[in-house]
């Protein structure tokens, strides 16, 4: 089933955490098994804020296989020695998790090398890189999940979010929604329904060069968007193409470093909600996520089959 | 006669539904017998209200049966907040008010009462309704009025995609646009809409019929379009004017969709006729 959720305030920098954890947490009914945000602090002049894992959370009834805290240490080890290898200058790191860390860096050169390179270390996975991007996911429930990573008083103007109820991969954090689009920074994606025509598109984008991480089909409309901005054609023209060219029933979110954007598929099969005012713009698949951070009693809409809507910060 | 799309089978035809939800069979030996099941007396001049932040669904659906049992004929409904399920199986006669958006399958499943939404209705309002009356003030979700069986369901704004799916009787109001499949393999019944329709409207539709007043995106499998004729046309003005619908179209102008049944080859009768001539 699933629950996505966006949210973008014009020209105003809020508590983009708080307002994500409210409406995700509206959404629990609809996935309780991870719960995952993507969001857009103020764009550095500088360098990018990179987010990754080097292991899976191995909480109860999950497959993930416990890893020792050596061979954490020697993972997170190697990294460095990428990051040095390549030139990149770590400014700040911390870490919420024994397996997931957050780095502040400079860095001039090729981001697609460093990022690849870097994804070759066993189990390492690049959550986000941007400039303003912080992609964080988890299991748990959205509050869960924003308590242990502290985003609560996390400052943006936008940000995307999901609550996962796994159907076609394994609970864990790889098959966790929202994926950001690999190796381009600051866009991601969150998504609710199935793609039938999955394999097909994975090899072509294989083809092409594309990694991929996980067997979530979701995975696909982050590669394909990316494959699509890579030539330069517009994030709205890129989401057009995609109704026609991505099979099943599907609506998603996706944002990038100033715009958020909505996709619904031909047949209307999945359900959103959207909230348009001055100030904001609210979108999730159901109302009464929305409600909770308008109490009070708003406008609100259903987009119609193959809509496309595109805002700017 | 079947397969072949005659002028006069297009027209309105009786509506006599069988097998109601209400209805019991007396069995001398139950004491529910002396009442009839979900049926009270309420005085439409009494009037409550109840406030619904901090009740879950099944509380407020259970509240109102109460005040319904204590007489109370007008509930006034405050703050629904869009949560789901709410005012779900009422099967008596009633005045519901909800100050406020409904989530999604608001009002399902009633059998009576008269409801005014002041607010947006999600997916799936007043699905399976048997009778009563429904006015939405703002928009409608997907799926609005799916499997209606009777009554009126109006929406002032847009309704979503697949309106009035499956329905078997009764009539839809839409006051503004329709999604796609609005009327998808409808039996019965009517759909007014007084805007535009999406692509494939009236899809593998059995019989009915959809008025349309704006412009239709495109036709689904075996849905024609019919003739109008002058009772239609009164009947679509008195039933837009109790509506408290104002269309930009006028009435003359709309237009009339129904089943070419092609598709089909069963005939019209129901099981009860049907037993009857062969009997």
């Amino acid at each position: 089933m699933c629950g996505i959720a966006g949210v973008i305030n014009r020209k105003k920098t809020v508590n983009v955490g708080e307002q994500m954890r409210l409406m995700l947490q509206g959404l629990k009914h609809r996935g309780p098994d991870s719960t995952g945000y993507a969001m857009y602090g103020t764009p550095k002049k500088k360098g990018f804020v990179m987010r990754f894992k080097i292991s899976e959370n191995e909480a109860e009834k999950v497959k993930a296989v416990i890893d020792s805290p050596e061979q954490l240490k020697e993972r997170k080890t190697q990294v460095d020695a990428i990051m040095k290898k390549y030139g990149a200058k770590v400014t700040k790191q911390s870490s919420s998790t024994p397996y997931a860390f957050r780095y502040e860096f400079d860095f001039k050169g090729d981001l697609t090398g460093l990022a690849t390179e870097i994804e070759t270390i066993e189990k390492t996975e690049i959550l986000s890189i941007g400039k303003g991007l912080e992609l964080i996911k988890d299991l748990g429930d959205a509050t869960t999940v924003s308590d242990q990573y502290g985003l609560g008083k996390f400052m943006g103007t936008h940000g995307i979010g999901h609550t996962r109820m796994a159907t076609e991969s394994d609970v864990d954090i790889k098959s966790a929604h929202p994926y950001w689009a690999f190796p381009f920074e600051d866009v991601s994606v969150v998504h609710n329904g199935q793609l039938t025509n999955y394999w097909g598109n994975r090899r072509v984008l294989e083809r092409k060069g594309y990694r991929f991480n996980s067997n979530c089909d979701s995975e696909i409309i982050a590669v394909y968007i990316a494959d699509k901005m890579a030539r330069g054609i517009e994030l709205e023209q890129a989401m057009h193409d995609s109704l026609d060219e991505l099979d099943g029933v599907f609506t998603y979110v996706v944002a990038t470093k100033d715009q958020l954007g909505m996709a619904k598929d031909y047949m209307a099969a999945k359900p959103m909600v959207i909230y348009e005012s001055k100030d904001i713009v609210a979108c999730a698949s159901e109302e009464v996520a929305i409600r909770n951070i308008f109490p009070h009693e708003i406008k609100t809409y259903d987009p119609y089959e193959a809509e496309v809507k595109v805002w700017q910060v | 006669m079947a397969g072949i799309a005659k002028k006069e089978n297009l027209a309105f035809s009786d509506e006599n539904l069988t097998g109601r939800t209400q209805q019991l069979f007396f069995n001398p030996t139950e004491e529910e017998n002396y009442t009839y099941y979900g049926n009270v007396d309420v005085d439409f001049n009494k009037r409550t209200s109840i406030d619904c932040t901090d009740l879950e669904a099944r509380d407020l659906n259970q509240k109102i049966r109460d005040a319904m049992k204590k007489g109370y004929g007008t509930v006034v409904i405050k703050n629904p907040g869009a949560k789901h399920s709410l005012g779900v199986g009422i099967l008596n006669k009633l005045n519901v008010i909800f100050e406020g958006s409904l989530g999604y399958f608001g009002i399902g499943c009633i059998d009576g009462p008269t409801v005014r939404v002041k607010g947006r209705v999600g997916w799936s309002c007043a699905e399976n309704m048997m009778a009563g009356k429904v006015l939405v003030e703002n928009n409608a979700g997907s799926c609005f009025g799916a499997a209606l069986r009777g009554g009126d369901l109006i929406v002032k704004g847009n309704a979503g995609a697949r309106t009035g799916i499956d329905m078997k009787g009764g009539t839809i109001i839409i006051g503004g646009n329709a999604g796609a499949f609005t009327g998808f393999m409808m039996q019965r019944g009517r759909i007014i809409v007084c805007g535009d329709v999406s692509a494939n409207m009236g899809d593998s539709m059995y019989d009915g019929m959809i008025f349309v007043g704006g412009e239709v995106k495109s036709l689904g499998s075996d849905c024609v379009e019919g003739e109008m004729n002058e009772y239609e046309i009164r009947w679509l003005e008195q039933k837009l004017n109790n509506a408290e619908i104002n269309s930009k179209t006028p009435v003359s102008k709309f237009k009339k969709y129904v089943a070419g049944k092609k598709l089909w080859n069963y005939d019209n009768l129901e099981p009860s006729e049907r037993k009857g001539i062969l009997g």
